[in-house]
């Protein structure tokens, strides 16, 4: 099956080639049904949500709402009431880093891990340094896997937090997450996986998973950019309280004090992302709609014939070999600095990104500058890969 | 090559270029050939901040001019600095606060390179440049 014909942005040239889109790991293309549904969406049902007894308002508040519910169904929650509008990933772990403050004591620890992102770092040292924890980072082994002997030995009685990733974005190392967030309820610990990855390369069963958080970005899932989603168990998220005050958050309101709504309500303060939620909406009915194990089975062959390509190409070397891989994958030239190689591809209409992907403690731990990411997505094909390949070769020969 | 070469001559070989090929070829073989920095050069002092790459500067001040020495660990940002120095190096500080360097690179049509979206260190570095000259005695 093919799906790129629902992407109209493919159709276009990149420095007067075709483009050949392999940055899916920082933001995926929108399909025509999403950029539809937003288009549709301020031309005929622009309302504020949730207040107005108006027939707009009620259109906009069922998209709004009918979002939650599919949303939910995505990723397999219990409950609609779990499923929080934020602006993506980042804003999520922001949340929950604020709101768990309370159960957070001096002294104890935060595993995360030497794969993350920034976003499931920094927010975790703020909250660190108020509430006077230790981070702790589960290592990573030779080929970029978890090194499963270290998470078992830093998941322990003084574990606060575990919050990992479900996917790597740097090298694609798809972790063992339930198992990891098993050990942490052993102990007591809550559990935040970062979904930003995983949403169109797994399936996400926040059930199965048993964790307490859950957070994706809505535009690596063809949805438009500043919407993503907080999963959160139901019992603890009324149970926290609340991180940005003001209107739709509230239950009463006095001048000097306020009580406020259960979840999703309590943590969604203020006028929402309606566009967004249509979009992501849309983009999940679009997927729904797809046969999704036959694209991600055609998306992991796709990988493997460019993982086989570059290993012919002198000078090349793989950065991370893990045992099971999704979507990315990151290599470098022997003598190009991956910021040469990342111009030169992109002289040739390939969009791969170059740089530490946000990725600084890992490629500090690996020892290189960064690395070249190519990141796969379900419209991708034989030729885009292709096209890496040749695009690769040609770029070595300058260095 | 490029220490000798002045703006007109870099100017005129660049309009032979029809391809992006032999463009970036010489670019990154101008930045083989520059001397750069030893690497007890290459300090955090030294460094340029906000870069994906890292970029060096040091300079030196007489009655010639400001001399400037600068470093990447990329190849083709290193072929910018030699753009870059072929267009500053040993110019009194009045000049080189006069310089229109943005528009060299848009003649050269490398004004991309110079642009806040690379994050190259390159605008970085043309800043710190100006910095200097403004600071130099008169
Ligand atoms: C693993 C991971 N976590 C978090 C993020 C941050 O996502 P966003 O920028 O959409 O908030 C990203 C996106 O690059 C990611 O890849």
């Amino acid at each position: 099956m093919n799906i790129r014909d629902d992407f109209p942005i493919l159709q276009r040239t990149s420095r007067s080639k075709p483009l050949v889109y392999l940055d899916n790991g920082a933001t995926t293309q929108k399909p025509q049904k999403v950029i539809d549904t937003i288009d549709r969406y301020y031309r005929r049902h622009n309302a504020n949500v949730h207040r107005a007894a108006h027939e707009l308002a009620e259109e906009a508040t069922a998209l709004l709402e009918e979002c939650r519910t599919k949303a939910q169904a995505f990723m397999n929650a219990a409950h609609r009431e779990s499923v929080i509008f934020t602006r993506g990933t980042t804003e999520g772990i922001n949340l929950v880093a604020q709101v768990i403050e309370g159960n957070i004591k001096a002294g104890q620890e935060i595993v995360i891990s030497q794969l993350e992102h920034h976003s499931n770092i920094v927010p975790w040292q703020l909250l660190a340094q108020r509430t006077g924890a230790k981070i702790k980072a589960i290592d990573i082994d030779e080929n970029g896997d978890l090194d499963l002997e270290s998470a078992s030995s830093l998941i322990n009685e003084n574990t606060a937090l575990l919050a990992i990733t479900h996917i790597s974005n740097g090298l694609g190392a798809v972790n063992p997450v339930a198992n990891l967030v098993e050990q942490a309820k052993q102990v007591g610990a809550l559990t935040l996986v970062d979904g930003a990855q995983a949403v169109l390369h797994a399936r996400i069963d926040v059930q199965a998973m048993d964790c307490d958080f859950y957070v994706f970005s809505g535009h690596k899932m063809f949805a438009p950019t500043g919407i993503g989603i907080l999963y959160g168990r139901l019992e603890l998220l009324n149970a926290l309280p609340p991180w940005q005050g003001g209107g739709e958050m509230i239950d009463q309101v006095s001048i000097q004090a306020s009580t406020y709504q259960p979840a999703p309500f309590r943590f969604e303060a203020g006028t929402p992302n309606i566009a967004g939620c249509a979009g992501l909406g849309a983009a999940i009915d679009y997927i729904n709609g797809l046969p999704m194990d036959e694209l991600i089975q055609k998306e992991e062959q796709l990988v493997n014939r460019a993982l086989f390509g570059l290993k012919q190409i002198p000078g090349l070397r793989l950065i991370g070999e893990p045992n099971k891989r999704a979507s990315v994958i990151s290599f470098l030239l022997d003598n190009g600095h991956p910021n040469d190689v990342g111009t030169l591809l992109d002289q040739q209409g390939i969009a791969v990104r170059s740089g530490h992907h946000c990725n600084m403690p890992l490629m500090t731990r690996l020892g290189i500058p960064g690395t070249v990411r190519a990141s796969f997505s379900l419209y991708n094909n034989e030729d885009d890969v292709d096209a890496l390949l040749t695009g690769v070769e040609k770029a070595a020969t300058f260095l | 090559m490029a220490q000798s070469m002045t703006v007109d001559e870099l100017l005129e070989t660049f309009s032979f270029f029809d391809d992006w090929e032999d463009k970036y070829r010489f670019i990154i073989d101008l930045g083989k050939d520059l001397g750069g920095l030893p690497e007890s050069d290459k300090i955090d002092d030294n460094l340029i901040r906000g870069c994906q790459s890292q970029v060096w500067l040091t300079h030196t001040s007489d009655a010639d001019g400001l001399t400037f020495s600068m470093d990447s660990d990329a190849h083709i940002v290193r072929g910018l600095i030699a753009v870059v120095l072929v267009i500053v190096d040993g110019r009194q500080a009045s000049e080189i606060k006069r310089l229109d360097i943005e528009n060299v690179f848009e003649q050269l049509d490398l004004l991309a390179h110079l642009s806040v979206t690379r994050g190259n260190g390159l605008r970085a570095m043309v800043a710190r440049i100006k910095e200097v000259a403004a600071q130099a005695p008169p």
